[in-house]
């Protein structure tokens, strides 16, 4: 509860700004104007739904990106934090990969595999995989070796080792991880979709910039910081699923 | 215990010596020359200093370890690596501390049980062990002696050929240890497994044992590692009487083969 004062507060204030005209509406529209401007996007006779339709389609291919890549990230951080091996042939080529900053991946994307879903998806899976990679990896290396040899002497081996004993064990750390491919996941979105995209969050972003629409850049921000934060939340929900479930 | 139990399986160490590496590359050995043979379903209590090889030697027969020498046998075979045929209960607790004590007991059911036998057995070992009240705590929450008989039930939950406990009852004050001693006979008598113990006490050795191993350096051959000083036969039926007067000779053997003094005179 006491999470939501600031965000009151600052609405209100907001509120009060505008009301007493400090600010010059096409410089800071007021709440009601973004409200309005929502209403308008939704109910615009030429595109209906248009609103909709781009939280529908963001949230989708930030979905798809990241559980694709948080899965990829899963599969490698388990490898490599657990086989000597698999670090010695993994560890370097996936560093220099990740020292690429992702976005630099977006041309030869477009390129390669066109203009609609395929490049924002597979960017998006790039930015999730490093993440959840990373911190797995290395909390992987740190689980106390007497636990795992209890596993081992209890026979379990290799999968089931992996899901009894490893991954529980490093549990935080894994949802340290996601938390970050989720954050990595809507940057990356909001950065495709403002490159190459006709319909999407950062598309309305870069349309409303263009047509210098305050209202529906506010509009398109609150979007984003809501549907991150819930989606967030999810990933708070998983953990204490998994916890239940380990537990 | 009503399940059916897994017969109990005859140990045997051959010539078994075990090095490790020291920080500086040179190897020192740790366990040399040990020759012992367990009857199936016999109780031997292993005896010695401290550092002096005691949970090596447990390692080596669990398969978690393997022997630089020698051979260790179960049932006339080598133990493979991480052998199924013994289940430990180790030195720590060793507890998943994300689970439950009762789903850290049920981990050491044998592979495939039914999920109803396997739940009717974790619920009656922790009835015996004292901790019905811990059911749905995690280790965090529980004492150390409570997680150790935790560790405990659960490799009485494998109900294996070969049960090795690592100083089992080290963290128990002595009320409760002597409870839980009984309560391993008991167990033991239902399902007589094969029993290999590491302890501290002597009086424990004496009470629960068919034959105790002294464990420890030849005083003319200092440095050269572990090997089995004596072997004791304690003599008489389970349950024993603490203060029969072989066992109160025994005892003083033992601790003056520890090297304490027992200041026990002898009868003439
Ligand atoms: N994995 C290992 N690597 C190197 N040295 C080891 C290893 N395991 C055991 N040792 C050494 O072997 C010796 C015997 O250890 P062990 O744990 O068997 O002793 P112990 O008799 O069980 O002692 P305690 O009564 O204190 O538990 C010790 O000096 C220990 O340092
Ligand atoms: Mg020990």
């Amino acid at each position: 509860m006491g999470g939501g004062i600031l965000p009151v507060a600052l609405l209100i204030v907001w509120w009060a700004v505008t009301a007493a005209q400090l600010l010059p509406s096409y410089r800071l529209p007021s709440p009601a104007a973004v409200v309005q401007a929502a209403v308008d996007l939704q109910t615009n006779p030429l595109y209906p739904g248009a609103l909709f339709r781009d939280i529908a389609i963001s949230v989708q291919r930030v979905i798809l990106g990241f559980l694709i890549g948080s899965l990829i990230g899963l599969v490698l951080g388990s490898l490599v934090g657990l086989s000597r091996t698999a670090e010695i042939l993994l560890g370097p080529l996936l560093g220099a990969i990740r020292a690429v900053p992702s976005l630099a991946w977006m041309p030869l994307l477009l390129l390669y595999l066109g203009i609609f879903e395929p490049p924002k998806i597979v960017l998006i899976t790039i930015g999730a995989i490093f993440p959840v990679f990373t911190t797995l990896s290395t909390a992987l290396r740190h689980v106390d070796p007497h636990l795992v040899e209890v596993g081992r002497a209890f026979g379990l081996r290799r999968f089931e080792l992996l899901t009894t004993v490893q991954l529980p064990a490093v549990l935080p750390s894994l949802v340290a991880g996601l938390r970050l491919a989720l954050a990595q996941s809507w940057l990356f979105l909001v950065a495709a979709e403002l490159i190459s995209s006709s319909i999407g969050l950062g598309y309305l972003l870069s349309d409303s910039q263009n047509n210098s629409r305050v209202d529906r850049l506010f509009l398109a921000i609150i979007l984003l910081a809501i549907l991150g934060k819930s989606t967030d939340a999810l990933i708070g929900l998983l953990e204490r699923r998994l916890l239940k479930r380990w537990g | 215990m009503s399940n059916v139990s897994a017969p109990a399986l005859r140990v045997s160490l051959r010539s078994v010596a075990r090095r490790f590496e020291q920080p500086d590359g040179s190897q020192r050995t740790v366990l040399r020359d040990i020759e012992l043979d367990i009857r199936a379903g016999e109780i031997v209590a292993i005896l010695g200093p401290s550092g002096g090889g005691k949970s090596t030697m447990l390692r080596l027969v669990s398969g978690l370890d393997r022997a630089d020498a020698g051979r260790v046998e179960i049932d006339g075979t080598p133990v493979a690596e991480v052998d199924q045929r013994s289940a430990v209960a180790f030195q720590e607790p060793r507890l998943l501390p994300w689970r439950t004590v009762e789903r850290n007991v049920r981990l050491g059911l044998p592979r495939g049980t039914e999920p109803a036998a396997g739940r009717a057995r974790v619920a009656e070992l922790l009835r015996l062990m004292q901790l019905d009240a811990a059911v749905s705590l995690r280790p965090r929450q529980i004492s150390g002696g409570m997680a150790q008989r935790a560790s405990l039930a659960r490799a009485l939950a494998r109900n294996p050929g070969v049960l090795l406990l690592d100083e089992p009852f080290g963290a128990l004050d002595a009320l409760t240890r002597l409870t839980m001693q009984d309560l391993l006979l008991e167990v033991h008598a239902v399902e007589p497994a094969t029993i290999l113990l590491v302890t501290h006490d002597v009086d424990e050795a004496l009470v629960l044992a068919d034959r105790i191993v002294l464990l420890g350096e030849t005083p003319d051959a200092p440095g050269t590692g572990s090997t089995i000083r004596t072997i004791l036969h304690v003599p008489g039926e389970r349950p024993r009487d603490r203060a029969a007067a072989a066992i109160v000779e025994l005892r003083s053997l033992l601790l003056e083969g520890l090297g304490v003094p027992s200041h026990h005179v002898s009868a003439p």
